[in-house]
């Protein structure tokens, strides 16, 4: 793999960047695989680069019905967290956290990991009482935090209004320093290289029609542009497509797919250093390093794939932000788009075997999905080289709905990010 | 200064009204009908910006919503500023401040543009990516860097001083843009009879007619809109909306109109108006009539100030009245981009060439050029400009019929305006933003709209229908065919005669070739504002970025504000080169609201401040704001927190409160429980269904607390519920759950139990509730009424049907304290009334009002819960320990039983709340606090449960709390302890959750 | 933002007046103690999900706040029919 640096970049200008290289390869599928991973976005190409670097599994084909990282990898407000109520949740997303952390360099790729901090304001007596039982537990976790009162929370963010006055004040927030945000696209472009660099064949506008299963056993895929590939594991991480996957096997999942929108507006000078979210007022809001202020939507609360969600949501959005930030009022929003969230019922996601033998699923990530990426791919693949879950992934079984054992974080998942 | 560049008569600005306006501190002139771009153009202004990666003087390149340079900060003062105004799209007023967006120390001379010139060559697309990477503690540094390096504008540092408004509007037919088609379209729906909205950007109606000189059954166009606009003005269902944007085309037909009300007049809306508004459409029949942005052409140095957009080289000298340079050199592909010359020529500048690159075309514009004498230079292209904050000069060569190269030798041309067209790029925005995919045309080289499930028409330039006949009659059939599906006969409409031009076709060319290879051209720019070029794109192609989405990811092209409306064709066309593909081959583009910006404010309208979300109150909370109650949010309620007295702590005042109900008598406003009306025969078998315990045994007078859980088994709430009738129940819900439960009990009545009669009607607004509680509360009661309130004939878990104070109360007779209690319901709007009586004959017993808090505090005391802090979805009711309020007897599977029987459910050691008893009794421990079996456990250490809830208790004189713990149950007296954020470490003793009277006698006397 | 006909109100209201409720036609079985712990599950949670035609349970809840049943393209958004409860669809996903 050509390695990246300063010095290369000067060295290319040189030659007026003429010779660098291709960042992946674009192979035509072999026959056979040992693993195929269906869906190329960023938990799918984690996936594969953990699966062909930390187990040596390289015998790897992602298969991608569009482009690389175009889902929902390409349509969410990049946070990245980790602070998450119950312990299963805090360690796979800790887990995470701690792959991001060195990310850009283990990839050689700037993935823009910036750890400006995430806060998440109550505005209630019963929000005070949920940030002190989750920062407390993170604490004894593990997991950076600390609990903030009106004027902590002022001093981070000067420009919010915490005073007394709005129709929900702020009462205090949970701070978590070490999360932030991160550049998404370059998320599942830097796995994408790292994988293809080991040897991982990454095939893009190739859909899977159907999958070939024998006696309750997967053995490979059928797709719309090579026919029939087959391999000895399959795996679906496919997010808001993946009850359309479980529809070619045979199955339901405890699993819907929701409109879930955001919003951008214009470019504008630095004003906010951190990512400040609301459950409450339901906003949650980021600037990025090119300048947009990046706000999240709701959910809508029917099924949807059609990328776009209904305009009232973003309405309440909106209206949340000027609540929270009255000088925003004037600035503008650019644009607006939707992704497609596969949501469970407890806000957790399904890291699982599945009724049929060999055929794997990562999905249920709902509105969360994002900063999960490193962690989810890399314990994904732990459990893939080894066809048994690993002990990160094992409570995220999808068996859970049925004996009850749920890990109910919407608390913590409360708003969409 | 004066405006150079006006011409002393035509346009359509009134010379009568000048203006001035102040552009990075400095004052110019202009007239009424200006934009700031026209003034500025007016004025000689070149330089508006710098490029944000580059920092290279940047000009006026369009007219309108398509201009990616002219971007300015906006305000006269820090209230007002509005960041990323577009200076095409801002009407002039007197008193304008404006402002470019970048460069320091002035956009005129930026220093940042040396690091442009010297870096500029290490930032490729996508060079962040490649770097910054090393050491990782520097990131931050580089970003901060980053950060300060991008934005245009800035955010205003105090709140909007202005208002904004939304509106809701019905129509048959929404006709988006008011030119040619747009307004054949309108009159026709119109005197159709259709309700009619027609909807245009523009300060006035007209479109593209405004910009040119066309005439219209040989007569000005003007006249001809200026009868239709007149016509239209005359219909009552017909709503012209001109400065109103159509940002958004959502399901169902549901469309957004963002109407700018005042920004023409002033920087703040004129008293008592808003500045903008939304309008919320929703239409039976969307016309879209949009028209076409003209593409520039990409070739070197085309960013150079003086480069521009042909057709707005024509509109800013035919409606404004300016002629943008002195020297112009025309650059076409079609025969529109001549009309920028015979224009040019008519204002009486020099057009020094017309370099058409294809080879003797034929069309009747370029016939008119050519009898002009002008200079026209077929099958050759400008290859690259020179100049730095203007054009100074032009180089001009041959290129090969394909356009693919460059074949002849160079020709420099002295010119300080370079207009180009490349063709035309229907307006499709709104029709992909519901999901449409637009459909590549090799005829007009261009995309038209997709198929889509909408009812949508399109009418003139959006279906490359670019001459203005065509455009009319277009608009004619669009209003015919809306009237046929909205049901109203045809109407009677004459259309104009418009001027017909012959066309030659056009050349399918985009980027220019020049002799160098892309990579060592001068920089060719596809989209301004995010500096991408050509190279760049080509670059991110050789790189393997070949989808068209992840080329415009990888170089940021079509994600600046004016979302790509120039470049992203070009760019397109550039990266199907590269890839040897055809521009279907490549992708498609797909434009998201919205179609121009809009400001958040307006989004939001009235909905925010004191309307976020409305505030509910009691009938009672005058005399609490009287009394200094602190107050509490509960759901949209405004509840009592607690009611200080001068100099008195929260604690002290909770003391006070906690001992007056325990000693003497408190009162509480408990109006805000929910309370939902239950009718019907099958009203109690119901009521068993939905509650875990059991219902068919409770007499008319009594009530009962019951356990609410969903299918999984978990609690979700909880009440008290009284039987009035054989047949009539009222059911007490929590505050917050109010809406909630309603919902619940008719979700399963109608889609499972339809079976049932029973009626549920929800009276929580019907009802104040006075909750007086305490040893004296009898005798305070029974001042207020006639009845009998002894325990003998009023006895615990009874209610009765009085007289309180002279008014009909329900009044029951239980208890959340563990006091003697009775909660006296009334008529909402005699609930102060009674609260006051309450207040005069109590004075003398110690009533003391208590909020929230108090009550929480004694209902602790007592070990009973409150859903939603006790619970969290998550625990069922043996996990509360509240096993006798499950029925296992009744017939009917209850809801919530079967879900708590699940293997986990049943498990052992599962969370259970128990009582929680500090070692040392004046200690708290702070609610949220989690439980470690060992304090000097290393991270991550094993977690037993949290803190629910915890109080001081100034009657037990020591703290007390309840929380959940692994197999609490089976563990009393064991001892847990919390390590805190502060490093110290509370122990504490499991215990019985009842920590007064746990016989319960005080409730019962 | 839909426009959806209320067939108890017989009239088209704006979305914001409606819930969606999930998947429709999941009735609560008869007898919830026979089933095993893997069909309550299924019951509860286990969802079918499509992409293109379904079944769902709204309710007019600014409105009548009567529950109905909509057949609507989940990909185009379009709805093809409502029905009240305890009525079937005309059009049928698969």
């Amino acid at each position: 793999m050509q390695q990246y640096s300063g010095f290369g970049l000067l060295k290319h200008s040189l030659s007026h960047h003429e010779n660098w290289q291709r960042v992946w390869r674009n192979p035509t599928p072999k026959k056979k695989y040992d693993v195929i991973i269906i869906g190329g976005g960023g938990h799918g190409l984690a996936t594969a680069y953990y699966l062909a670097k930390e187990h040596g599994v390289t015998n790897v084909a992602v298969i991608e019905k569009g482009y690389l990282g175009g889902g929902n990898t390409a349509r969410n407000t990049t946070i990245v967290r980790s602070n998450y109520l119950w312990d299963e949740a805090a360690h796979l997303y800790e887990h995470g956290m701690k792959l991001w952390e060195g990310l850009s360099q283990d990839l050689n790729y700037n993935v823009m990991f910036s750890q400006r901090g995430v806060l998440n304001l109550g505005h209630t007596l019963q929000d005070m009482r949920d940030i002190e039982r989750r920062v407390n537990a993170n604490r004894l976790n593990g997991i950076d935090g600390e609990v903030l009162d009106p004027k902590q929370v002022k001093e981070i963010v000067p420009h919010m209004d915490c005073s007394e006055n709005t129709r929900y004040p702020v009462m205090g927030a949970s701070w978590q320093p070490r999360g932030g945000v991160a550049r998404h696209d370059a998320v599942a472009w830097g796995y994408a290289r790292g994988a293809d660099s080991y040897g991982v064949d990454l095939i893009q506008q190739t859909e899977v029609i159907d999958l070939i299963i024998e006696d309750g056993t997967i053995t490979g895929v059928k797709t719309n542009r090579y026919g029939d590939i087959m391999a000895d594991r399959v795996a679906s991480v496919v997010a808001g497509n993946s009850g359309v996957i479980a529809k070619m096997a045979g199955f339901e999942l405890p699993l819907e797919s929701h409109p879930l929108q955001a919003l951008v507006s214009e470019p504008i000078k630095p004003i906010l250093d951190t990512v400040v979210m609301s459950n409450h007022v339901h906003g949650y809001v980021s600037q990025s390093d090119k300048g947009d202020l990046v706000i999240g939507a709701g959910i809508d609360g029917y099924n949807g794939y059609g990328q776009r969600g209904s305009y009232p949501t973003i309405e309440h959005t909106i209206q949340a932000i000027v609540e929270m930030f009255p000088i925003f009022s004037r600035v503008r929003m650019n644009r607006q788009w939707g992704g497609i969230v596969d949501t469970c019922p407890d806000a957790c996601p399904i890291i699982s075997k599945t009724p049929v033998k060999n055929l794997f699923f990562n999905c249920g990530w709902g509105t969360g999905g994002f900063k999960a990426i490193p962690g989810s791919g890399n314990v994904f693949a732990a459990s893939l080289a080894k066809g048994e879950m690993h002990p990160l992934a094992e409570p995220f079984s999808m068996f859970r709905f049925h004996n009850g054992a749920l890990i109910d974080e919407h608390g913590a998942a409360g708003v969409a990010h | 200064m004066t405006q150079q560049n006006r011409l002393t008569s035509g346009g359509r600005i009134d010379r009568s009204k000048p203006l001035t306006f102040t552009y990075n501190g400095k004052q110019y002139k202009g007239y009424q009908g200006d934009t700031l771009a026209s003034a500025m153009l007016a004025n000689g202004i070149n330089v508006v910006g710098r490029s944000f990666k580059y920092s290279r003087p940047r000009g006026i390149v369009g007219c309108g919503a398509e201009e990616p340079n002219a971007v300015l900060q906006l305000g006269a003062t820090e209230a007002t500023q509005v960041p990323n105004v577009r200076a095409t799209q801002q009407e002039l007023f007197n008193g304008l401040v404006s402002a470019s967006t970048n460069g320091w120390p002035s956009v005129e001379t930026d220093l940042m543009s040396v690091m442009g010139k010297v870096g500029g060559s290490m930032m490729p697309p996508g060079f962040y990516y490649k770097t910054f990477m090393f050491p990782q503690s520097l990131w931050d540094t580089y970003e901060t860097i980053i950060r300060k390096a991008a934005g245009l504008g800035r955010s205003p540092l105090e709140n909007d001083p202005d208002s904004y408004e939304n509106i809701n509007q019905h129509c048959d037919v929404l006709i988006v843009g008011a030119g040619p088609a747009g307004l054949a379209a309108a009159l026709t729906a119109a005197r159709g009879g259709a309700r009619v909205i027609i909807a245009d950007e523009q300060n006035e109606f007209g479109g593209s007619l405004l910009n040119g000189k066309e005439t219209l059954d040989g007569k000005p166009a003007s006249e001809w809109i200026n009868a239709v606009v007149e016509e239209l003005s005359t219909y009552e269902d017909v709503l012209l909306l001109p400065r109103s944007t159509v940002n958004g085309y959502h399901d169902h037909n549901f469309v957004t109109i963002h109407q700018r009300c005042t920004d023409h007049l002033a920087d703040i809306a004129p008293v008592n108006q808003v500045r903008q508004r939304m309008h919320r459409v929703r239409a039976k029949w969307v016309v879209l009539a949009t028209g076409a942005h003209e593409r520039p052409l990409v070739y070197g140095n085309n960013d150079v100030p003086g480069c521009m957009v042909s057709s707005a080289v024509s509109a800013y000298i035919n409606r404004y009245s300016v002629v943008p340079g002195n020297e112009l050199v025309v650059m076409t592909t079609n025969d529109y981009g001549y009309q920028a010359a015979l224009d040019w020529a008519d204002a009486g500048r020099k057009v020094v060439a017309i370099v058409d690159t294809r080879e003797a075309a034929t069309g009747d514009r370029t016939e008119a050029a050519r009898k002009r004498g002008l200079n026209i230079i077929s099958g050759s292209a400008v290859i690259e400009v020179q100049g730095s904050k203007r054009v100074s000069s032009v180089s001009v060569a041959a290129i090969s019929a394909s356009g693919s190269k460059v074949i002849g030798s160079v020709t420099k041309l002295k010119a300080d305006t370079v207009a180009s067209s490349g063709g035309w790029s229907p307006v499709i925005h709104l029709s992909c933003h519901t999901g449409s995919r637009p459909v590549w045309n090799d005829e007009i080289v261009g995309f038209l709209p997709g198929q889509t499930v909408q009812k949508q028409l399109t009418a003139g330039g959006i279906n490359g229908q670019y001459e203005t006949a065509v455009a009319l009659k277009e608009g004619f059939d669009a209003g015919q065919k809306a009237l046929a599906e909205v049901g109203l006969a045809a109407a009677e409409v004459v259309l104009p005669k418009a001027e017909t031009q012959k066309l030659a076709a056009p050349m399918s060319l985009f980027h220019i070739p020049h002799l160098k290879p892309t990579s060592q051209a001068p920089k060719q720019f596809v989209d301004y504002q995010t500096d991408v070029t050509a190279a760049g794109i080509e670059l991110a192609c050789r790189e393997g970025f070949e989808s068209i989405e992840h080329v415009k990811r990888y170089t940021a092209m079509g994600f600046g504000t004016d979302q790509g409306k120039l470049g992203n064709i070009n760019g397109m066309a550039v990266a199907a080169k590269a890839l040897n593909k055809s521009i279907p081959e490549t992708g498609t583009t797909i434009f998201r609201p919205n179609y121009t910006p809009i400001t958040f404010g307006a989004i939001a309208g009235r909905n925010c401040g004191e309307l976020f979300d409305p505030k509910r109150y009691t009938a009672m909370h005058k005399w609490h704001v009287e009394h200094g109650a602190k107050f509490e949010d509960v759901g949209q309620w405004k509840r009592p927190w607690y009611f200080p007295k001068t100099g008195e702590s929260m604690q002290q005042a909770l003391n006070r409160e906690c001992l007056a109900v325990r000693n003497a008598v408190g009162i509480l406003d408990a109006s805000t429980l929910g309370k939902i009306d239950i009718q019907g025969k099958d009203a109690r078998e119901f009521l068993g269904r939905v509650y875990t315990n059991a219902w068919a045994k409770l007499g008319v007078g009594k009530c009962r607390y019951g356990l609410m859980c969903g299918e999984d088994g978990m609690v979700f709430d909880d009440g008290v519920t009284a039987c009035l009738g054989e047949n009539h129940f009222v059911m007490t819900t929590t505050t917050g759950g109010a809406a909630r439960v309603y919902e619940w009990l008719e979700i399963y009545h109608q889609t499972e139990w339809p079976e049932l009669e029973v009626y549920f009607n929800t009276v929580t607004d019907h009802w104040s509730t006075a909750t007086i509680t305490g040893p004296n509360s009898r005798k305070l009661l029974a001042e207020l009424t006639d009845a009998d309130v002894s325990n003998e004939n009023f006895s615990y878990m009874d209610w009765k049907q009085i007289t309180v104070a002279g008014v009909p109360a329900r009044v029951f007779r239980i208890s959340f304290t563990g006091e003697l209690s009775f909660e006296i319901n009334v008529q909402a709007n005699y609930g102060m009334h009674v609260w006051e009586k309450l207040h005069e004959a109590g004075a003398k017993y110690g009533l003391t009002p208590y909020g929230t808090e108090t009550m929480h505090i004694l209902r602790a005391e007592k070990g009973f819960i409150i859903a939603g802090q006790d619970t969290d979805g998550s625990v069922h009711p043996y996990d509360l320990g509240m096993g006798w309020c499950v029925s296992n007897q009744k017939p009917f599977s209850y809801i919530g039983k079967r879900g708590m029987n699940r293997v986990d459910c049943t498990r052992d050691n599962r969370k259970q709340l128990v009582g929680l008893k500090t070692k040392d009794p004046k200690q708290v421990i702070p609610e949220g606090a989690q439980a470690v079996l060992d304090p000097k456990a290393p991270i991550p250490m094993p977690m037993e449960g949290h803190v629910t809830s915890s109080y001081w208790s100034e009657n037990l004189g020591h703290s007390i709390a309840m929380g959940f713990i692994k197999g609490g149950l089976d563990k009393m007296g064991e001892t847990v302890y919390y390590p805190l954020a502060n490093g110290t470490v509370i122990e504490a003793e499991i215990c019985s959750p009842i920590f007064f009277d746990p016989k319960g006698e005080r409730q019962n006397v | 933002m839909f426009h959806i006909y209320c067939p108890h109100c017989a009239e088209y209201r704006e979305e914001e007046e409606f819930h969606a409720k999930g998947q429709a036609h999941i009735p609560r079985p008869l007898d919830p103690e026979a089933c095993s712990d893997k069909e309550w599950g299924e019951y509860l949670f286990f969802r079918k999900n499509p992409r293109g035609l379904h079944h769902e349970l709204w309710v007019h809840a600014a409105g009548c706040r009567k529950f109905f049943n909509m057949t609507r393209d989940t990909q185009t958004y379009e709805i093809k029919e409502v029905y009240k409860i305890g009525e079937q669809p005309s059009v049928v996903a698969e």
